[in-house]
């Protein structure tokens, strides 16, 4: 089996800090991860192959520091990486991101199966995955929590808000995956000392991709961020005062004047 | 001339979904703001007898696309389905659900027709220079806000979260068009067959619908603390949220979550009991129209943002609360 695993180094967003005046982001000293979704990506892709065999090629596309995030994933056991990095991928939204991704995916050759993470958690989108699958003309299922590989096919489990579907998908296909597929697992240390001594991030430029340039970066997203704000608390509140049953009582008091009890 | 506003009527199994009455709600402004007519796509089979209600709450006309092939949702003759309905008759906005089947079709149509998307939008505006479409989202974890436009290609489409939007009164007496959209799968469209589908047993929380939430936070310190909660709640005749410590704490279970990384809800009155009030968990329950804030630091965010806030233990106050409520219903 084929596998191409789609991921994102994206800030730890629990260490995220918002300069609440300017309203944006403070970057610095907040450290880059894989993506959470994109992790369990990679460690499919590695059961499978442990099982059926094949070869596994993980995909980026950022700035050069997403480096680390592929070295990573080597040190994990996948067999190649590729980093499509280039100033004129800038401001891709995800339309931009899924062409350029979708292109990149054209130029490594033939393939059986993309796996991609659900959503990002800098953007919370889960658009790339879907949108790289319509413009590579491949089947799809997302939020996918489990995979039985078959022959020419997998059987899938998609998770839905009150169940889940099992749904049987010709290859090649592109399925994005959630947390409770399995347990990403660390690398080893033998895996870190060969990604960064002996492999080799592969790195390609929109020229390389051949990808026009009408439809990359800033350009060739129909999107545009308008503005950033940090939400502005709205209410000025009442602070009810006395003992404790005297604000107890007040505050039925208010919100039955509000009809907010019935 | 000005395309219309298009809704994403989501049914599923023959039930019409409740986000599709609170994107009627959403859409109806957009529509009233731009001067156009209301759409709802409404994809199935057998379906037709939704469009009555899709009236009801605000639909002008109801797009119809019916087919066997349609029975079930399956991501790619209903991406065929919904380029066809949009090619056809060229909306200026088109917001879909931001559910499971939502996040799943809007991407794939957003790139066949080269248009922009903009995901889990909590707020939905024309603005009233440009009259483009203005989606505002929470992003980096809840973090941030970003208000996206589309300026260029169309049409402008967005997901909306369920919960955010509120449904219109109904009225049963409003009448609307149903336009059939002629339909044929793509060669390859059924390549992806559905074996199964399970319900999932456990009762689910419905968040999204309840009026009144009791939600506790890091301030419950535990799960026994949380029976508190639940006491109001139930005194109340609501339900019980959790904040994301509290979740990650196993306190409470996921489905209880409010919050970016949770759920997002509107009730008539939320009371956040020993809750700071963190951007991340602002960002689901921001929508509510009357918040109570019970926490002892009286520098906790939540204090700013409630409507009426008691700076107090939790643990007296809400028991106390209870108490009142049971007495007063006596």
């Amino acid at each position: 089996m084929e596998m191409i695993v789609c991921i994102k180094q994206v800030p730890d967003t629990n260490d995220v800090r918002i300069d609440e005046k300017k309203g944006t982001l403070i970057r610095e000293g907040v450290p880059s991860i894989i993506n959470p979704d994109d992790r369990h990506a990679i460690e499919e892709a590695l059961r499978i192959r442990e099982a059926h065999g094949g070869r596994i090629t993980v995909l980026s596309m950022g700035p050069p520091q997403a480096d680390d995030a592929l070295r990573e994933a080597l040190a994990m056991g996948v067999d190649e990486a590729v980093l499509l990095t280039d100033r004129a991928f800038a401001g891709s939204d995800t339309w931009a991101t899924a062409y350029s991704l979708g292109k990149a995916v054209q130029a490594l050759g033939d393939f059986d199966l993309i796996i991609a993470g659900r959503q990002a958690i800098d953007g919370d989108t889960a658009q790339v995955g879907p949108q790289m699958a319509d413009y590579l003309g491949l089947p799809q299922v997302t939020y996918v929590r489990k995979v039985k590989v078959g022959k020419g096919r997998l059987t899938v489990e998609r998770a839905l808000e009150d169940g889940h579907e099992i749904l049987e998908i010709p290859l090649p296909a592109l399925i994005t995956v959630i947390g409770d597929l399995n347990e990403p697992r660390y690398p080893s240390v033998r895996g870190i000392v060969t990604a960064y001594r002996e492999k080799e991030v592969k790195t390609m430029t929109a020229a390389d991709l051949g990808a026009d340039p009408e439809k990359i970066g800033l350009k060739g997203s129909p999107t545009q961020v308008k503005k950033t704000f940090v939400m502005v608390p709205k209410r000025a509140g009442e602070k009810l005062e006395g003992s404790v049953h005297e604000r107890v009582d007040a505050l039925i008091g208010r919100l039955r004047d509000r009809n907010a009890l019935r | 001339m000005t395309g219309e506003v298009f809704i994403y009527a989501e049914q599923r199994e023959g039930v019409l979904k409740k986000v599709a009455l609170e994107l009627l709600g959403a859409g109806r402004r957009l529509a009233n703001d731009l001067g156009v007519p209301l759409g709802a796509i409404l994809i199935g089979h057998g379906v037709k007898g939704m469009a009555q209600d899709l009236f009801a709450y605000g639909a002008d006309k109801v797009y119809l696309v019916d087919a066997p092939e349609l029975e079930h949702f399956l991501t790619l003759p209903y991406t065929t389905a919904t380029v066809k309905a949009i090619k056809d008759f060229s909306p200026e906005i088109v917001v879909f659900p931001a559910t499971h089947i939502g996040r799943d079709l809007a991407p794939r149509v957003a790139q066949r027709i080269y248009t922009g998307l903009t995901a889990d939008c909590t707020g939905l505006d024309i603005d009233p220079e440009s009259k483009l479409l203005v989606s505002t989202r929470p992003t980096f974890g809840g973090s941030l806000m970003a208000q996206i436009m589309c300026p260029t290609k169309r049409p402008q489409m967005s997901t909306c979260r369920p919960g955010v939007m509120r449904p219109l009164e109904p009225d049963r007496s409003r009448k609307g068009r149903i336009v059939k959209v002629d339909f044929k799968p793509a060669p390859g469209d059924m390549a992806v067959k559905l074996l199964e589908m399970v319900k999932e047993a456990h009762r689910k929380v419905d968040l999204e619908a309840a009026k009144i939430i009791v939600s506790g936070g890091r301030g419950v310190g535990g799960a026994a603390g949380f029976e508190k909660i639940r006491a109001l709640a139930e005194a109340l005749g609501g339900e019980v949220g959790g904040s994301r410590v509290a979740v990650d704490s196993g306190w409470i279970d996921h489905d209880h979550q409010v919050g970016q990384t949770g759920k997002t809800v509107a009730p008539e009155l939320y009371i956040a009991c020993g809750i700071s009030g963190s951007v991340q968990h602002r960002a689901g329950m921001m929508g509510s129209t009357v918040i109570v804030a019970i926490n002892k630091d009286p520098q906790a965010t939540i204090h700013s943002v409630a409507d009426y806030s008691i700076v107090g233990d939790l643990h007296e106050v809400v028991p106390a609360l209870t108490a009142a409520i049971k007495a007063m219903q006596d």
